[in-house]
């Protein structure tokens, strides 16, 4: 059985198709890195699966439960049902590039927030809940700071411990380390590597090929809205098949 | 040129009780004035054409005629008609507190209105998105992130606008209140010393501004430390 299924997804904005039928089904501790250049659509992609985009075909089913869609009047897909959604969303986790949190909250009454309000977890247990996460990705002593008092690689863990404070079944990154220096992804990527290996299923679009080939168990390679190869990560990055992964990666591996 | 510091004395306690009247004035409006300024703010980023143009409406002609003229309508205007003195809402209406409340009130929630607007629209994309791909439905992300977020950030803006209605509650004394300047106005007819009348009356207008603006200043320390540079 499949946490994660997405089949045949279309998206377009205007004329121009960014995906163009793609597919993807993780199962509970699969980890799968999503790469491509800028433009492939692999960013889109990922935010389909919560709805932060909206389809224009395709079924995102998450464990075996299909999310109703509907079709707007422009031909996108939207929320059948909006509560079904809501209640998918708090399952499926992301991590933004650009971090995201709450800029008037802490870094301890962010990760409290959704677990309160949208869960109904009780304030103390989710107050210990958040201490037990921030100390897991390391910035326990930064719970009482804003994220704009904190650096970027604070903020994307204090970003990653609010989404685990959920409990997700599916954790979604979205490029998280692509907006840190380069002597802060190391910290970030290292607590990804402590998740994938406690077993969480992680989707993750990512421009780092050191964390496809280590961490995750499948690669997905999109280009020009179309998956152009995938497979055991390990096997892809040293024998792509294709022309364009080939390019791909002689570009990004120098 | 001398100052009779004399009749200044003499008339504080007159002061004194016009400065309660004023304060008595602002509290009020701005209270009720702040109430209605949330949810016509909220309606100013509604994406429902006839829920937004409501409220525009309402912040445009609020916004595009003087005070002075709100003021006169609501309590001259209304008693030209025979209903409105006929009508249970009479013994307010003739009320000049009542009247100066509500016209003071209705000026500052279109202006408030539109801070808050703009506050929630300067909101963050990012933030909102969050807030989405953790589930919350769209009255708990306005209740817990948008609406906390925006007041906070309108608070500077705000605190001008508090500034603004003081000095606009001087307005009351026309409809015969005796305000601070009220006070002031009532010193000059007796003594004929416009000076040492007005001058006292802009002595007190000072102090109660310093006043708001240190509570402001305080404000935002508590509030809106989040946007102040890193101490530590």
């Amino acid at each position: 059985m499949y946490k994660l299924e997405v089949q045949d997804l279309h998206k377009r904005y205007g004329s121009h198709e960014v995906l163009k039928g793609v597919s993807l089904a993780a199962k509970a501790g699969d980890v799968i890195s999503i790469i491509g250049s800028s433009g492939s659509g692999k960013s889109t992609f990922l935010r389909c699966i919560n709805l932060l985009e909206q389809p224009h075909a395709g079924k995102i089913l998450l464990n075996n439960e299909e999310l109703k869609l509907v079709a707007g009047k422009d031909g996108a897909l939207k929320a059948g049902d909006p509560r079904q959604l809501q209640r998918m969303r708090s399952r499926l986790a992301m991590v933004f590039q650009h971090f995201n949190l709450w800029s008037h909250m802490t870094a301890l009454e962010n990760i409290i927030e959704a677990p309160v309000h949208v869960l109904g977890m009780n304030r103390k247990e989710a107050l210990e809940k958040a201490e037990h996460y921030l100390a897991k990705v390391g910035v326990a002593h930064r719970k009482d700071a804003f994220p704009g008092h904190m650096s970027g690689g604070e903020q994307q863990r204090v970003a990653i411990a609010r989404a685990l404070a959920m409990e997700p079944e599916v954790m979604l990154f979205d490029e998280p380390t692509s907006a840190l220096d380069p002597e802060l992804v190391g910290d970030v990527l290292k607590v990804m590597q402590a998740l994938a290996q406690e077993g969480r299923t992680m989707v993750v679009v990512t421009h780092e090929m050191g964390f496809a080939r280590e961490v995750s168990n499948q690669l997905v390679f999109l280009h020009k809205g179309l998956v152009e190869e995938t497979g055991c990560p390990r096997d892809v990055l040293a024998n792509p098949r294709s022309e364009r992964l080939k390019q791909f990666l002689s570009g990004s591996l120098k | 040129m001398i100052f009779d510091y004399n009749v200044v004395w003499d008339a504080l306690p007159m002061y004194i009780d016009g400065l309660l009247t004023t304060l008595k004035l602002l509290a009020i409006s701005l209270f009720f004035g702040l109430l209605a300024a949330i949810p016509l703010g909220l309606m100013r980023v509604s994406k429902q054409p006839v829920v937004n143009l409501t409220a525009w409406l309402y912040t445009y002609v609020i916004r595009g005629t003087p005070m002075l003229v709100q003021l006169f309508l609501i309590y001259y205007g209304l008693a030209q008609f025979e209903a409105v003195r006929q009508s249970v809402f009479w013994p307010l209406l003739s009320s000049a507190t009542f009247c100066a409340c509500l016209a003071f009130a209705i000026n500052t929630s279109a202006y408030t209105a539109e801070i808050i607007a703009g506050s929630l629209k300067a909101t963050p994309h990012g933030e909102i998105e969050a807030a989405k791909a953790m589930g919350m439905s769209r009255m708990k992300m306005y209740r817990r992130i948008l609406l906390p977020s925006a007041l906070r950030r309108a608070l500077p803006q705000y605190s001008n606008e508090v500034i603004m209605m003081l000095q606009t509650t001087s307005l009351a004394s026309i409809v015969t209140l005796i305000d601070i300047t009220g006070a002031a106005r009532t010193v000059n007819a007796q003594y004929y010393l416009p000076f040492e009348a007005y001058i006292t009356a802009g002595v007190f207008y000072l102090c109660l501004t310093f006043i708001l603006v240190r509570l402001f200043k305080m404000a935002e320390r508590r509030w809106l430390g989040y946007l102040a540079p890193r101490k530590h």
